[in-house]
């Protein structure tokens, strides 16, 4: 029977074969579908409300003019509010930053987390101590860690930063203020780097080690087999971690609270900020709605590709198992 | 320490005697050298990552005098007076708030994510990918996205500066994770052990207690430490729908800024104060904390 319906409904029917698992098929009575589906739907009814509404009514707010402070200024407006956000100098900056910070946060982010899985995936003296430690930043909570970067290392005077460097001539430097998109790129490197190197030691634990002896008795070096044995493997594992990551980065928003209030100036504004500065301080829900809607449509076009990538992911799993 | 490894291979009648042998003797210390060099490497690299972390918990225990200083202070007197400054500057509320919207927000995900995850595992749906992909696709919006229509909804029904606000998007936040994670961990319960029970004839409560929970158990616990970190350390929500009523840890530490510059060794007692709980939980679940970060597709 489950051939024939595997040849029905295709991939998906398949795979469900593989997990061997029993899953609703058209024979059975609608009584013992509602049965299946019961358990999902308080957690599925739950996401669309608290999820999915707010980002519509969003879309909704982004056609309006509304001054919250203003009562009775809750008016249809078209398309203004994008076209106030687009002919907003502050909004420009701030979507070129959001780019600048997530791109190389990212690109910084995966390299030295990379860097980190691959000397961990060794055995060496105190390996257990060395991943705790190197986790550590990640679990800091980041409000408090941006406060501590700001005070304890960028600190013009008395910061750790100044003191490492000043032997090298380098004397009470404004990190922050002279360069603010490093200073909280550094920051956010130092807290996701931890993050990829979890996921890419996990793909390097669950590299096969049969291919790397092979790749040894053919004679390949280490770096040949690294570049093409081991990267090859984990390639996926870092996509996972870029895109993961991506996600996560672009909405950067405590940092920059806490370190710079985005700015000097608006040199370290990003999306979220102005969109917490157009709704918070200047109480203008149409353009902060319609900034949200521009993070909404740039996120999206990022979690795509994820989740496409995804969709491979689900086969995997299944085949595991 | 991997060309011993193969040469070794290639050559394996120099297996036996490479302790004689003066060539591989010779690689095989230059390969040992290399290990411990990458060994240093990794050591020093590990300790300038986490000094960030001790230097934090360093200035806790110092006096404020002592806490800004050039060049900074290494040898001092421990103290805690910081410390029992920040216990008496009102650190007990936020802590109650955290801790509050940290743990129903928890338990909420719990009860809703495992019979889902059953619903797309054991007993799967028939369009469970379908559903799987609308679960993970909630996870891939800002929520900077969201937080307008939020804002106005619970200013207008009264709900601002609440923890319940808190525990309800606390709760969707986290809830995708979860899914994803324990539906993994439900993967792995032996299709033997499940159909064994209903051969016997257990029903479905008896599946579910005696059966499942006590396999994915360890998984829940782990689905749960990853809700608790993500939770406590959330800050774009909390900011923007708390103040004083319902603000939870990381507002508590916004506090901070207006004292900009002026009472470093406070900051760093409030800081290792509020990080402690979730690094701990971290240490003890860094075997679990890749998959829930990888949403449970990455062992």
């Amino acid at each position: 029977m489950s051939t024939s319906i595997a040849r029905v409904h295709g991939p998906a029917q398949r795979s469900a074969d593989a997990l061997s698992r029993p899953v609703a098929t058209r024979t059975e009575g609608a009584r013992a579908r509602w049965a299946r589906r019961l358990p999902l739907l308080p957690a599925l009814i739950y996401m669309i409300v608290v999820t999915q509404v707010p980002f519509l009514a969003t879309i909704w707010y982004s056609f309006r003019r509304w001054n919250l402070l203003i009562p009775g200024s809750n008016k249809f407006a078209g398309l203004q509010s994008y076209r106030q956000a687009f002919s907003d100098p502050t909004f420009l900056t701030a979507l070129v930053n959001t780019v600048e910070i997530t791109a190389s946060a990212v690109v910084l982010a995966t390299l030295v987390g990379t860097g980190l899985a691959v000397l961990l995936n060794r055995h060496f003296f105190g390996r257990a101590v060395v991943r705790t430690l190197l986790i550590t930043p990640f679990l800091v909570m980041p409000v408090a860690g941006a406060l501590l970067w700001k005070t304890t290392i960028y600190d013009p005077l008395y910061g750790l930063l100044d003191f490492v460097l000043s032997p090298f001539g380098v004397h009470h430097v404004n990190w922050i203020g002279r360069f603010p998109i490093p200073a909280i790129v550094t920051l956010s490197v130092w807290q996701w780097s931890p993050f990829v190197m979890l996921i890419v030691l996990a793909g390097l634990q669950s590299e096969p080690l049969d291919v790397l002896e092979a790749a040894k008795v053919d004679g390949a070096s280490t770096i040949q087999t690294f570049l093409r044995v081991t990267l090859a493997h984990i390639r996926r594992y870092i996509f996972l971690a870029v895109l993961l990551g991506s996600v996560y980065i672009v909405q950067t928003f405590g940092k920059i609270y806490m370190v710079t209030q985005g700015g000097p100036g608006t040199a370290t504004t990003n999306l979220p900020f102005y969109l917490y500065e157009q709704v918070f301080n200047a109480y203008n829900v149409g353009v902060g709605a319609a900034s949200g809607v521009i993070v909404l449509i740039g996120t999206e076009i990022v979690a795509l590709g994820a989740l496409r990538f995804a969709w491979g992911l689900l086969d995997t799993v299944q085949a595991r198992s | 320490m991997r060309t011993w490894n193969i040469r070794l291979t290639r050559v394996p009648s120099a297996a036996r005697n490479w302790r004689t042998d003066g060539h591989h003797r010779r690689l095989f210390r230059r390969a040992r050298l290399y290990g411990h060099a990458w060994s240093i490497f990794t050591w020093l690299v590990a300790i300038l990552l986490f000094f960030p972390v001790l230097w934090m918990v360093i200035t806790a225990f110092k006096t404020e005098g002592k806490a800004y200083t050039d060049p900074p202070t290494i040898v001092f007197h421990p103290t805690l007076t910081e410390f029992s400054q920040v216990f008496t500057s009102g650190i007990g509320k936020p802590l109650e708030h955290s801790l509050f919207t940290t743990l129903v927000s928890t338990g909420a995900v719990l009860l809703l994510a495992v019979p889902a995850a059953y619903s797309l595992s054991i007993k799967a749906v028939k369009r469970w990918r379908d559903v799987m992909f609308f679960v993970l696709s909630t996870k891939m919006l800002p929520v900077v996205a969201a937080i307008i229509p939020i804002y106005i909804v619970a200013r207008n029904i009264g709900m601002l500066d609440n923890d319940w606000t808190l525990v309800i998007l606390y709760t969707a936040m986290n809830l995708p994770i979860a899914v994803w994670m324990i539906r993994s961990f439900l993967l792995e319960v032996p299709v033997e052990v499940l159909d064994a029970a209903r051969v016997d004839g257990a029903g479905l409560v008896v599946e579910l207690t005696r059966v499942i929970l006590p396999i994915v158990l360890p998984g829940l616990a782990a689905t749960a430490l990853i809700c608790m970190i993500f939770s406590w350390n959330e800050f774009f929500f909390a900011v923007n729908l708390t103040a004083t009523r319902a603000g939870t840890m990381p507002v508590f530490l916004v506090g901070f800024i207006t004292s900009e510059g002026l009472y470093w060794a406070k900051l760093a007692a409030a800081a290792s104060l509020a990080s402690l709980p979730v690094v701990l939980l971290g240490w003890i679940a860094q075997k679990q904390l890749v998959r829930g970060l990888a949403l449970g597709a990455v062992k």
